[in-house]
């Protein structure tokens, strides 16, 4: 009853292709990854750079103190806005009219406006403004007798709130926005017949999201949302506009005390691109593993 | 009006669906007793899917009634995931969860519906494969089982939930030839354990082994029903004897 085909369907599906022909020379030269030579050159000459050239290794040693920061920084923005995002995302889609329209807003919003405008809105205006808000609900509820919310509420002020802190959240408010178009796709990719299947077994819309749908959709995008945290590594130089002592903040403190600007920037762009090399393979590595598992 | 003592596990009402200006349903009244087997034939378009797809909510109705076990079915009823865990459906094209093992697929809603212990789950999952004929593919993924052993799993995640209805669209329409019969064994089994079963599917076969009704539609209306031998070798309706001869001829 079961092997009505004849074909047993454990065996991998692969069809038996032919034999590759051997490349000619040609091919070969066309297809060999040159440009992983040139990165090779560029890391063997910033090693000579630093380890025979003493203005370059002191450029490098007074650099490095940043790349703490930009990694936090980054993994703190990113994953707030990998949560900012999934919300933003599944709202993008929701049937609730005000839900999608004000995640559709924000999704648009933020894309409408430049990221360094941004983060200098955000960090210098909007998270002002909203402490004003909390301070005043703090009064509020002191002055209405619930003083052990709204002494704290009030007591916030704006110093109670770092250029660092303000800088994770202006990066992942934006980046919250990426990720959401990218949840949305992701979900949208997934045929309607699964959540028809999961809701005529009796799951409800957010059972069907989260044990049917994201499960699959995620997986499906986990490549882009792997380029976008290399994108964030490079955006997060940004912060440096709010005095945040990222690589690129030290790299100018340094540039612009000593005035070697070669030194300095040489060694910044070089500690950027050994980060988001080092990412991409990873990503790569991921994504190959993926498709090797996936079940088709 | 239906109750939940009545005879009637499923009342229709005078149902009207639109899709836009397209008018799939124009007034489909049809009432279905427990533990009877009714198949749904006519041509592509005539508002079968439709049809069945009301009856556990996946559509909307515009106007008119569906009652199923007493409950009537409405946007409003909250209840709709308790009613719907009552239906099983099995769709044309199986829609087994692609990241999950068959045994997760029929495990899954058991769980998060049904609120199963664990092992409680996994058990009834391999009473259920069993009974569909593939206990050994409970570890396999759905993408390495064949279309048929695909749809009787789907069978099996349904009848897991001990559904009280089974739904079928075009079950074995997706289906090489010779996969079909393991499909239709499976209905049959189910139907001879007195399942009541609404079924939309053009296997002459099956409908006269199994149907104690059988229902021709088109153009959004039930134009002829009866028994299978009714409606099959004397049907009265011209566009009924135009179905057939169609189907008939290939
Ligand atoms: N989601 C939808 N949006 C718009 N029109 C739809 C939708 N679903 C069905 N229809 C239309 O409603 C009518 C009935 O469709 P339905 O799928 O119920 O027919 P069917 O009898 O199941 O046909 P088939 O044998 O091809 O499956 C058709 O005209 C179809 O185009
Ligand atoms: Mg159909």
């Amino acid at each position: 009853m079961t092997h009505s085909t004849g074909i047993d369907p454990n065996l991998p599906q692969v069809q038996a292709s032919a034999k590759p022909r051997p490349k000619t020379l040609q091919e070969r030269i066309d297809e060999f990854p040159w440009w992983v030579g040139g990165i090779f050159v560029i890391a063997i000459g910033a090693f000579y750079l630093v380890t025979t050239q003493t203005s370059f290794g002191e450029a490098l040693n007074f650099i490095r103190i940043g790349i703490g920061i930009t990694i936090t920084t980054t993994l703190y923005a990113y994953s707030i806005a990998l949560v900012i995002g999934l919300v933003a995302g599944l709202g993008r889609i929701s049937r609730n009219v005000v839900v999608r329209n004000l995640s559709t807003l924000y999704v648009e919003l933020v894309r409408g406006i430049p990221i360094l405008v941004l983060i200098f809105y955000i960090a210098l205006v909007a998270v002002p403004d909203s402490l004003g808000v909390f301070k005043t609900l703090g009064a509020w509820l002191t002055s209405n007798g619930l003083g052990f919310i709204g002494q704290p509420l009030a007591a916030i002020n704006n110093d109670s709130i770092s250029l660092n802190v303000r800088a994770i959240i202006a990066l992942s408010v934006t980046y919250g926005a990426f990720l959401a178009e990218i949840f949305r796709a992701g979900i949208q990719s997934i045929g309607k017949g699964q959540m028809e299947a999961a809701r005529s077994l009796g799951m409800s819309y957010g059972q069907a999201m989260r044990y049917v749908i994201l499960p699959q959709a995620i997986r499906n995008v986990l490549p882009a949302l792997g380029n976008d945290f290399v994108a964030m590594v490079k955006d997060s130089s940004l912060v440096s506009v709010l005095a945040v002592r990222d690589i690129t903040q030290v790299a100018r403190l340094y540039a612009g005390r000593t005035f070697r600007f070669r030194e300095a920037y040489t060694i910044l762009a070089i500690l950027y691109l050994g980060m988001t090399l080092i990412l991409s393979l990873v990503v790569r590595v991921l994504e190959r593993r993926l498709h090797g598992n996936s079940r088709k | 009006m239906a109750t939940a003592a009545s005879k009637n596990i499923i009342e229709i009402r005078n149902l009207h669906k639109y899709f836009g200006d397209v008018q799939a349903l124009r007034g489909v009244n049809l009432n279905v007793e427990r533990g009877k087997v009714v198949v749904i034939v006519g041509p592509s378009g005539s508002g079968k899917s439709t049809l069945l797809r009301c009856i556990n909510h996946l559509e909307v109705e515009t106007e008119g009634e569906v009652w199923v076990d007493g409950k009537r079915l409405s946007e409003k009823n909250k209840d709709i995931n308790s009613i719907r865990a009552e239906i099983g459906m099995v769709f044309q094209l199986f829609n087994l969860f692609p990241h999950l093992s068959v045994l997760d697929n029929i495990v899954l809603a058991q769980r998060v519906v049904r609120g199963r212990k664990k092992d409680e789950a996994v058990q009834i999952a391999h009473e259920q494969l069993k009974r569909v004929g593939i206990s050994e593919k409970a570890d396999n993924f759905p993408g390495q089982l064949s279309g048929g052993q695909q749809q009787r799993v789907a069978i099996a995640r349904a009848l897991a939930m001990n559904p009280k209805i089974m739904l079928f669209d075009e079950p074995t329409s997706a289906l090489d030839p010779e996969m079909i019969k393991e499909v239709l064994d499976v209905m049959l089994a189910l139907a001879k354990d007195g399942m009541t079963m609404v079924c939309v599917t053009h296997e002459m076969g099956f409908a006269r082994a199994a149907a104690d009704e059988v229902i021709f539609m088109d153009h959004g209306l039930i134009v002829e029903k009866g028994s299978p031998d009714a409606v099959f070798n004397h049907p009265q309706e011209e566009r009924t004897k135009l179905f057939l001869s169609q189907i008939l001829s290939h």
